[in-house]
């Protein structure tokens, strides 16, 4: 089966004469982790409000499995926003419900008979991990349970598509790794399409297996994230988002760099290497070969989509073109950043 | 004391609390769809219609702006209409109502209002129908909130119930008149204050234990 779960044509959104998205096409195959990132007022939410149908695009198509929501009447739309579910960033849970409550909600609206509810609440409960918190009311809990509750009622109804609106935004670094996994399992374990939206390239790296870059309303970038990460040359944007969580030159060393190679220097070189040749013993090969000395300033090897991704700021003492070359085999889209004379 | 006070006072009790009771019970009735109808037809709510919106606010208003005592004397022929007769307990009802449901409207709109947008979106996201954002989040969320307003919906009616005494509804209100104010008789207005006061102290007791009760954040 190829239709994809998710395919947006031509997308526009005006508010007044506000022009908050222009043309946005890009669709998701069943199974994938879309990030949508951007900076604020890129038009992240006003997309994810189309998407889940809250709002109508003032042009284009968004058909989810298939079907043009765009067009569809009222109570087409109430129907397909079952096949949808939605976590936020600040939870939305009803404080005048349990947790158990909450979880129950989607199941009434959509129909579920009373008696077949408790079993499902209590499977969910257990997939997010809050057995024990069903009687519980949200404001008892913390933000990383207030938003597991909130995962729980998203999956409720079995949705095709879960949409992420800043999820981790309001979380600490460590309940936002928490959800992450979490969401991460998810996809996994029930082959569940999720799209989500974020300011953080830290969340994209961690889980997203394609990225859709955003800037005015404009896609500047959408490929599969491993590709972007480690493509020779990104727009400016998606540059200056990935500088967050990139390593950077430090700024002491950065003050000294010059343009021309110098005698007995070294050359700081950014090296990023993609899939199994992170792995390679690229920096001792070369220290054999051309007996120079290479050290990494900054960075390392981690994980983007599942592979492994090496992203490094390197210094090298007697750079030359053989050993560019030497280098360059395993990575085309090295770059000298600048050099750093000797200090006598 | 003797035992004729004591039998004045249990019956006037018993009547402010039947006139109390009831058109609060009216004043939900009315005022509550009033204040839904009020929030949802705000710009961005769920069926958007400001100009109906601020027509009904108008009416709601002009209503409250009325004196109590006005309306206890132009509502007469409307009063004699519905219950038959213009004076007694049951008489006073329509009036008392009449006021309680624009001033309870308003209070209820304010504890609607403050639901959060954002739980409203949610359920929508859920494939909710606006009936079912009334029921299970405009409503729930707001309940601490309207019990805290009816509380003093109560209050006040207790207090305009004493006025209604002028046109012969009996209760508290119209014993105090009488006895105290006509007959000089101040063991029977002071002991009728102090019922009051009690009174108004239990509407308010109760009121707060059950809007704590059912606020959970
Ligand atoms: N309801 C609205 N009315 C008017 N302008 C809006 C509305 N929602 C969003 N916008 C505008 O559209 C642009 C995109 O907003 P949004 O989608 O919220 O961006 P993001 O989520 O990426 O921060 C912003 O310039 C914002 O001011
Ligand atoms: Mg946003």
């Amino acid at each position: 089966m190829d239709v994809n779960v998710v395919d947006v044509r031509h997308v526009s959104r005006r508010f007044g004469g506000h022009v908050a998205l222009d043309d946005v096409s890009f669709s998701v195959a069943k199974g994938e982790i879309l990030g949508v990132i951007g900076r604020s007022g890129a038009g992240k939410s006003s997309l994810l409000r189309c998407l889940g149908a809250l709002d109508r695009p003032d042009a284009g198509q968004i058909l989810i499995e298939g079907q043009d929501i765009t067009t569809l009447p009222q109570a087409g739309l109430v129907a397909l926003r079952r096949r949808i579910g939605f976590v936020f960033q600040h939870f939305n849970l009803l404080s005048s419900r349990t947790v158990a409550g909450n979880i129950s909600l989607p199941l009434e609206i959509a129909g579920v008979p009373r008696a077949d509810r408790p079993q499902r609440i209590a499977e969910l409960l257990a997939l997010v991990g809050l057995s024990a918190h069903g009687d519980k009311w949200p404001a008892q809990l913390s933000g990383g349970q207030k938003q597991r509750v909130g995962i729980a009622r998203a999956l409720a109804n079995d949705p095709a598509l879960l949409l992420c609106d800043e999820a981790t935004s309001a979380l600490d670094p460590e309940t936002t790794t928490a959800i992450l996994d979490l969401l991460a399992e998810i996809n996994r374990e029930l082959g569940l399409t999720i799209i989500l939206i974020t300011h953080e390239m830290d969340v994209i790296r961690r889980i997203a297996t394609h990225l859709v870059v955003l800037d005015q309303g404009h896609i500047v970038e959408n490929a599969p994230t491993l590709a972007i990460m480690g493509a020779a040359t990104q727009s400016a944007v998606t540059e200056a988002l990935l500088s967050e969580t990139q390593p950077q030159v430090p700024p002491a060393l950065r003050a000294r760099l010059v343009a021309e190679p110098a005698p007995d220097g070294w050359a700081i070189i950014r090296i990023r290497l993609a899939g199994e040749a992170a792995w390679q013993p690229m920096l001792s090969l070369l220290g054999q070969q051309y007996g120079v000395e290479a050290t990494v300033l900054q960075g390392g090897t981690t994980e983007i989509a599942g592979q492994p991704f090496a992203d490094q700021i390197v210094s090298v003492t007697g750079y030359c073109a053989e050993i560019h070359d030497f280098l360059t085999q395993f990575d085309p889209s090295l770059k000298v950043l600048g050099h750093v004379p000797a200090d006598h | 004391m003797s035992r004729l006070i004591i039998d004045l006072i249990a019956r006037a009790t018993w009547e402010t609390t039947i006139m109390v009771a009831c058109s609060g019970l009216l004043a939900v009735l009315g005022g509550l769809p009033l204040a839904l109808l009020m929030v949802a037809m705000r710009r961005g709510g769920l069926m958007p219609c400001p100009p109906a919106a601020r027509l009904l606010g108008l009416v709601v208003d002009i209503l409250r702006a009325i004196p109590f005592i006005i309306l206890l004397v132009i509502l007469i022929p409307v009063t004699r209409m519905i219950v038959g007769t213009s004076l007694g307990t049951a008489a006073a009802i329509v009036p008392l109502s009449l006021a309680a449901i624009p001033y309870f409207a308003r209070i209820a709109e304010v504890s609607l209002r403050a639901v959060d947008p954002n739980l409203v979106d949610a359920v929508r996201t859920m494939g909710g129908t606006r009936w079912m954002i009334v029921r299970h989040v405009l409503i729930p969320e707001a309940l601490p909130g309207l019990v805290a307003g009816l509380t003093v919906t109560l209050i006040t009616l207790t207090g305009a119930s004493a006025m209604a005494g002028a046109v012969g509804a009996g209760g508290l209100g119209d014993l105090a008149i009488r006895y105290g104010y006509q007959r000089f008789n101040t063991q029977v207005m002071s002991l009728v204050v102090v019922v009051l006061i009690v009174f108004v102290a239990i509407i308010q007791a109760a009121g707060n234990a059950l809007s704590n009760h059912l606020r959970h954040d």
